[in-house]
């Protein structure tokens, strides 16, 4: 059971100790009894987790006697580890190193409110991480508070492109607006109505470069409106389908969206058969028959910096970005979506006039 | 601002205020019949969530794609019902504080759901959700049609129960055993009326209303995701006062809620609001529900038996 995991069991588990206790007790004094009580259980039953997580962990460091030390990684995040997104992006990447580096992960998802993730960011500190990764722009005011206090604990930052003058904080950052660009011109090429659809969660970071980037691939492309709704939530899924569908009411034929509350807007567009453009992630599981790439984030790319820079002694200061250059950034088309070939190799032809610089994407 | 004020562009936006109302109608009428009988549920928002991913999970597991839909609302309801029955039994039975029990049952929906979520589906799979059901003859007509009768079955549904629900509480036996446990529970019990079986009832009706909310939430999104809701429970309670204890204006506060919700996305996407005013806008359902929940906290008052717990023997 990964931690956030068992996390969520134990509130779970914990609010149903409360419950109980709170309905076996007559005065307030035997409620608070009673919980205490409860609680006095439920820490047991994390002593013996951890315990066990322990014992598990000793097996894998003389599993790995003969390799040195595993590089321990813990990523806190906004939101599920597996919401083809922003998140997403982070996990996969990690594994994706841990192919070739032996690594000790540890991921605590899920952390849209803020303090609580810096509980968990200052809680895989004071374990001694090598690394913390605190994967959310939102996480910046936290590490001000936190990383000078671990000065020998490096911290990662993104997206970001600030590292707030603290020695052992990296920032990293994506070009998203590179990809986006070139998503933008493909959807301008096979729109019929002219009208381009987005959904955006909250107008910043690298959803906005994501957004700007679509809007002016599509308009160098073709003459079309691009409507851009940003929601102001990124975790609002009914409002998100709710602004797919003002965009069709609007004749929109194309639409694209970033972040995770993404997943109600693909639900609309299946099922009024209208393409779609992924980004952070691979989204074609949303939607086989109607997406038609995605920018798919590589941050394997950085992290292998990050962690050789660690290793060498460096814990920070540094910024890092993904791009289309350096790999960091691959657009993925979707086999199941036919796509004409000559606008797929239009749009290859785009990447490679990125990367030489040919074309500037203008944001 | 003048393409917003166009025919169609209107009957769009109220087709979606409707749509986006549904799931906190359904959750309100529920919690409504709860309160007047003198019981608070603030788990409303968990049970919507359980009956939520409920309802994903089974529709998701139904081979058959036309009634996919049908076997997610029953189990969104049964997963109510259940909720229902802890509920009641926390706080009927055991006399466990309602404020505090409701909180614990939104936690542990909050953290059960995205638990079975991740280990028993993993990543957002959609699923055939529910279709629209057009009426026929009468969704032909002109902008009326879109707005009233081109919706899903759910939210018919939901529409439908306002009079039902009325007519329960206001011109039935049982309506009125309700009112009486939920004003002076004392002269109920005294008249015979069992003050615990009408809120036990009442609960268990609320809890499936919550579950069935939840499930109208997911399928017409045809996906689940942790914290689906997003806060969804809490206004239902929210109307609950808004609308005065009175179904049809519980209806209306949550027609007024979602069509002004649907306002702002319509403005967003036609570009009437952008930058700094497109979020300020965003806050306009919330800032409207506190205004009127000001205004009406003055002049009509709760059950007066709300939250109170009933002991023949105290």
């Amino acid at each position: 059971m990964k931690k956030s995991n068992r996390f969520k069991f134990l509130l779970a588990l914990l609010a149903f100790f409360a419950l109980v206790a709170a309905s076996c007790g007559d005065t307030v004094e035997d409620a608070v009894d009673d919980v205490e009580d409860a609680v006095d259980e439920v820490d047991e039953a994390v002593d013996e987790v951890v315990e066990d997580d322990e014992e598990a962990m000793e097996d894998d460091e003389e599993a790995m006697e003969d390799d040195g030390e595993p590089f321990r990684v813990a990523i806190v995040a906004p939101s599920p580890q597996n919401d083809l997104a922003f998140t997403q992006s982070m996990v996969d990447a990690v594994n994706a190193v841990s192919n070739d580096h032996p690594l000790e992960v540890a991921i605590t998802d899920g952390q849209f409110i803020v303090e609580d993730a810096g509980a968990a960011i200052r809680g895989y500190a004071e374990e001694g991480y090598d690394l913390v990764v605190a994967h959310g722009s939102q996480y910046g005011a936290l590490l001000e508070e936190i990383a000078p206090e671990f000065p020998e604990v490096s911290f990662a930052w993104g997206t970001a492109a600030d590292t707030k003058g603290i020695e052992n904080v990296n920032a990293y950052t994506v070009r998203a607006d590179e990809g986006g660009y070139v998503l933008g011109t493909i959807a301008a090429q096979i729109s019929e109505t002219g009208v381009l659809g987005v959904v955006g969660p909250v107008e910043v970071g690298d959803a906005k470069l994501y957004v700007d980037g679509f809007k002016a691939g599509a308009e160098a492309t073709e003459a079309v409106e691009v409507n851009v709704n940003y929601i102001d939530s990124f975790s609002d899924v009914a409002l998100a389908a709710e602004a797919a569908t003002a965009h069709i009411g609007a004749d929109a034929d194309i639409l694209t969206g970033t972040a995770q509350m993404v997943v109600g807007a693909t639900g609309v567009a299946q099922e009024n058969g209208v393409p779609w453009f992924g980004t952070q992630a691979n989204q074609a599981a949303l939607g086989e028959d109607i997406v038609v790439a995605s920018q798919v984030y590589h941050w394997e790319v950085i992290l292998t910096e990050i962690i050789a820079g660690i290793e060498g002694g460096t814990l920070g200061g540094e910024v890092y970005t993904i791009d289309l250059d350096n790999g960091g950034l691959v657009i993925e088309f979707n086999d199941g979506f036919e796509l004409d070939a000559e606008i797929k190799a239009a749009a290859e032809q785009t990447v490679s006039d990125i990367i030489d610089g040919t074309i500037k994407t203008g944001v | 601002m003048s393409e917003f004020f166009t025919l169609a562009v209107l009957a769009t936006t109220l087709a979606s205020g409707i749509r986006l109302a549904t799931p906190f109608l359904l959750a309100a009428l529920g919690e409504t019949i709860g309160q007047r009988s003198g019981v608070l549920n603030l788990g409303v928002e968990g049970v919507m969530l359980l009956g939520a991913y409920g309802a994903y999970y089974a529709a998701l597991n139904t081979e058959s794609d036309s009634t996919a839909w049908v076997v997610g609302v029953a189990a969104g309801i049964g997963i109510g019902i259940v909720m229902g029955l802890v509920y009641a039994f926390l706080t009927v039975v055991m006399h466990a504080d309602q404020g505090i029990s409701g909180i614990g049952i939104f936690l542990f929906g909050l953290g059960f759901t995205d638990l079975l979520f991740q280990k028993q589906v993993g990543v957002p799979i959609p699923i055939r959700g529910v279709s629209k059901a057009p009426i026929p003859v009468l969704s032909d007509i002109p902008y009326i049609g879109q707005i009233f009768f081109d919706h899903n079955p759910l939210v018919y549904t939901a529409f439908a129960l306002v009079p039902i629900m009325w007519f329960v509480v206001n011109k039935t036996t049982f309506g009125l055993n309700v009112r009486a446990v939920g004003e002076t529970p004392e002269a109920a019990d005294t008249l015979g009326v069992s003050v615990n079986g009408v809120r036990t009832t009442t609960i268990v009706i609320a809890n499936a209303f919550a579950g069935l909310a939840g499930a109208a939430l997911a399928l017409e999104i045809g996906i689940f995701q942790n914290n689906l809701t997003s806060g969804q429970g809490f206004i239902a309670i929210a109307l609950v006062y808004f609308g005065a204890w009175r179904m049809p204006w519980v209806m209306s506060g949550a027609v007024l809620f979602g069509v002004v919700s649907a306002t702002v996305v319509q403005w967003k996407t036609l570009g009437i609001v952008s930058g700094g005013a497109s979020s300020l806008t965003a806050m306009a359902p919330a800032l409207l529900t506190i205004v009127v929940l000001v205004i009406v906290s003055r002049r009509i008052g709760a059950p007066s038996a709300l939250t109170r717990h009933f002991d023949r023997a105290g």
